[in-house]
């Protein structure tokens, strides 16, 4: 008990955090923060805060609050109490040292997971909340160093990574030679006008997961599905500038993604396998713009892969051969009720399904979503000694026989990863388009 | 005491009655306002249909996961509410006032069993008031104002019960459960009492987006 205390206590040291709180005077915090709330929040802002009766039973909606110990000062409403609310009853008259300790917990201890607003039982949307006091930390300048040069990537390139145009095309030329190899007519089809589908993917793809483009093309092309992708910016679908209160960064980003589907007339946008991109394609990018529905049909891999599995355009050569359990990411199950889809296709290609406790809409966060894993090195420990009740869910799974994760989320990935490694619970975790790709029926496949 | 109590279940009557209305209508009303103007999503995304969904599973004891983790929480709460809202609503007591007066009646609950709502309220508000206390997730966020409204809600309901049962100094209870009653009314649009008036938009939106945009259940 002493023992987690002192990792509370902990202090975090972020350049970027440091460096924006250093040029804050009082006059400027209370200037932006009443601009910020007179002229971008309203009625969901006051309802939300003077709808809390204090009660207290968001508290269990949340993995950090379950994670120390039950915590109040992690609870959702502890963290609102230390932010906005304190922001609020000042009229913003805080110090420095109090966006400080806000810009910490707005963005390294809150995955915006919207659990909570599952938990309270008025539906105050705190990841709302949150958001809004990371604006006003993006507003004065506070914001953390890795996350900010991410924001800064998407503001140069159009891509989260500092990818190049050429880097671009010629990782995907360079998947296209790879996965040749293995099936000989296979097309990677770039610019292709009047396409039924726009395959976008985030930038870590190119950068260091290529493999996953290579997986997707060999499913897209086993599926005959008549696809493309990009060679210009608006091939990145994520968006890091929304995790930080950019939203006009993430405006630009989504304008770009949308108008490189339109300019290629595709039919449908269909996303590889990441959760806060579909969140920003899905709910909040295109809402800044104007659209209450994407303006084109956006569907994520998940639900792809099970359009492909009941049209039978992808068949199960063989199952997948050690017992697995299903994460549902937020993004996707919360966001877009995913889960029974990415439950059926688990099923076609696997011999055992074994569910965590809880799951589907209820399911525990990867404690990486959010932006937080974007926020880099500094705040790794705190990500993990923050989940330490997924370690337990996910133990849990693996003492009734689960020994590989499913996570259909690049952010899941890298949480689920930090948290296998760190609570030493040997568990491998795939995306399910790993499973796909290794257990489907490949006709034109070349021999050995 | 009789010109005080003339006063209090007269004209002070109108006065509660006509802030509690008037100030819910305005809360509401501006809250309208300011969401056509600031958050547009509100009134776009709105749908009746997945509300009431939402609302349902909250409405009824142990109907969401939330309420099912918290057993007593959630019997108290439930017992707190009916008892908070139909006492006064059917107490004879208050009906016989309004036919006096008007000349309208309607159903009224047994003596018997307002007595029971009476002290469940009043066991409740002890409830809240513990749980403040102990739980550190409640108490943490929990400030001075939290504990006044406990005690504006707890009054009128300790007072009638007492002047009911005509114990010693009723008259005089009686004109503070009346003063009380009108208190904690006309003070429900302006504190955290508007949580009533609240929770069916709140609520309710929130069961909007998940119904109809996030396909998912948020309960």
């Amino acid at each position: 008990m002493t023992e987690s205390a002192e990792k509370i206590k902990k202090q975090f040291i972020d350049k970027g955090i440091e460096k924006g709180v250093e040029e804050l005077t009082p006059e400027k915090i209370e200037k932006t923060i009443n601009k910020i709330l007179k002229s971008e929040t309203g009625a969901r802002f006051k309802a939300y805060v003077e709808t809390c009766v204090h009660c207290g039973l968001c508290s269990e909606g949340c993995h950090y609050y379950l994670s120390h110990d039950k915590d109040p000062a992690f609870s959702p409403a502890g963290k609102v109490k230390q932010t906005i609310w304190e922001i609020v009853k000042t009229k913003g008259k805080v110090s420095p040292e109090f966006i400080k300790q806000a810009c910490e917990i707005a963005f390294t201890e809150c995955n915006l997971c919207k659990r909570c607003a599952m938990y309270c039982p008025f539906g105050i949307d705190v990841a709302y909340l949150m958001l809004t006091m990371r604006r006003i930390c993006h507003m004065l300048g506070v914001v953390p160093q890795y996350i900010c040069d991410t924001a800064h990537s998407h503001a140069s390139t159009m891509n989260q990574m500092w990818v190049k145009d050429d880097e671009w095309i010629d990782s995907l030329i360079w998947q296209e030679e790879e996965a040749r190899e293995e099936i000989p007519d296979l097309r990677i089809p770039l610019e292709k006008e009047g396409a039924d589908i726009f395959y976008s993917v985030i930038g870590p793809e190119p950068k260091f997961r290529a493999q996953l483009i290579y997986q997707a093309a060999v499913i897209m092309n086993v599926a005959g599905a008549d696809w493309t992708m990009p060679a210009t910016p608006g091939w990145d679908n994520s968006d890091m500038c929304m995790f930080i209160g950019e939203n006009e960064m993430m405006g630009r980003l989504k304008k770009s993604h949308f108008e490189a589907a339109m300019r290629l007339k595709v039919k449908r946008i269909v996303m590889g396998e990441c959760g806060h991109a579909f969140r920003s394609v899905y709910d909040m990018g295109n809402r800044w713009l104007g659209w209450k529905m994407p303006p084109i049909p956006v569907i994520h891999a998940l639900e792809f892969y099970h359009e492909l599995l009941t049209q039978g355009k992808i068949k199960v050569a063989k199952k997948f051969d050690k017992a697995v359990t299903f994460h549902d990411p937020c993004n996707v199950v919360r966001g877009r009720g995913l889960h029974e889809m990415g439950r059926e296709v688990t099923r076609a290609f696997t011999n055992e399904l074994i569910e965590m406790h809880p799951n589907r809409e209820q399911n525990l966060c990867c404690c990486a979503g959010g932006g937080v894993i974007n926020c880099g090195p500094p705040f790794k420990m705190k990500r993990i000694d923050g989940d330490r009740i997924k370690a337990e869910q996910l133990f849990n799974a693996k003492s009734r026989g689960a020994s590989t994760i499913i996570a259909p989320c690049h952010n899941c990935h890298g949480g689920l990863e930090d948290i296998v490694h760190h609570y030493g619970l040997g568990m491998d975790i795939k995306f399910l388009g790993d499973i796909i790709y290794e257990c489907m029926e490949k006709p034109g496949a070349s021999e050995g | 005491m009789h010109d005080l109590y003339a006063f209090v279940s007269g004209p002070l009557v109108w006065v509660a009655f006509i802030i509690f209305f008037g100030g819910s209508i305005y809360r509401l009303v501006s809250m309208a306002i300011l969401a056509k103007k600031k958050d547009g999503v509100v009134f776009e995304y709105f749908n009746f249909k997945y509300a009431l969904r939402s609302i349902f599973h909250w409405i009824i004891p142990f109907a969401s996961t939330n309420w099912r983790l918290h057993p007593w929480m959630t019997i108290v709460t439930f017992a707190f509410h009916i008892g908070l809202i139909f006492t006064p609503v059917f107490l004879f007591a208050h009906i016989i006032l309004i036919k006096e007066s008007w000349d309208i009646s309607w159903w009224a609950m047994p003596d018997g069993l307002a007595d029971i709502l009476t002290l469940v309220v009043i066991a409740s508000c002890v409830f809240f008031f513990v749980r403040r206390q102990v739980l550190p997730e409640v108490k943490y966020l929990t400030s001075t104002s939290d504990y006044v409204i406990l005690v504006l809600v707890a009054l009128p309901f300790i007072t009638g019960f007492w002047t009911y049962h005509q114990w010693p100094e009723s008259t005089f209870m009686g004109i503070l459960h009346i003063l009380s009653g009108e208190v904690m009314l006309a003070v429900i649009p302006f504190t955290k009492l508007s949580h009533m008036l609240f929770f069916p938009i709140t609520r309710g939106y929130m069961g909007s987006e998940f119904g109809g945009v996030r396909q998912a259940k948020d309960w």
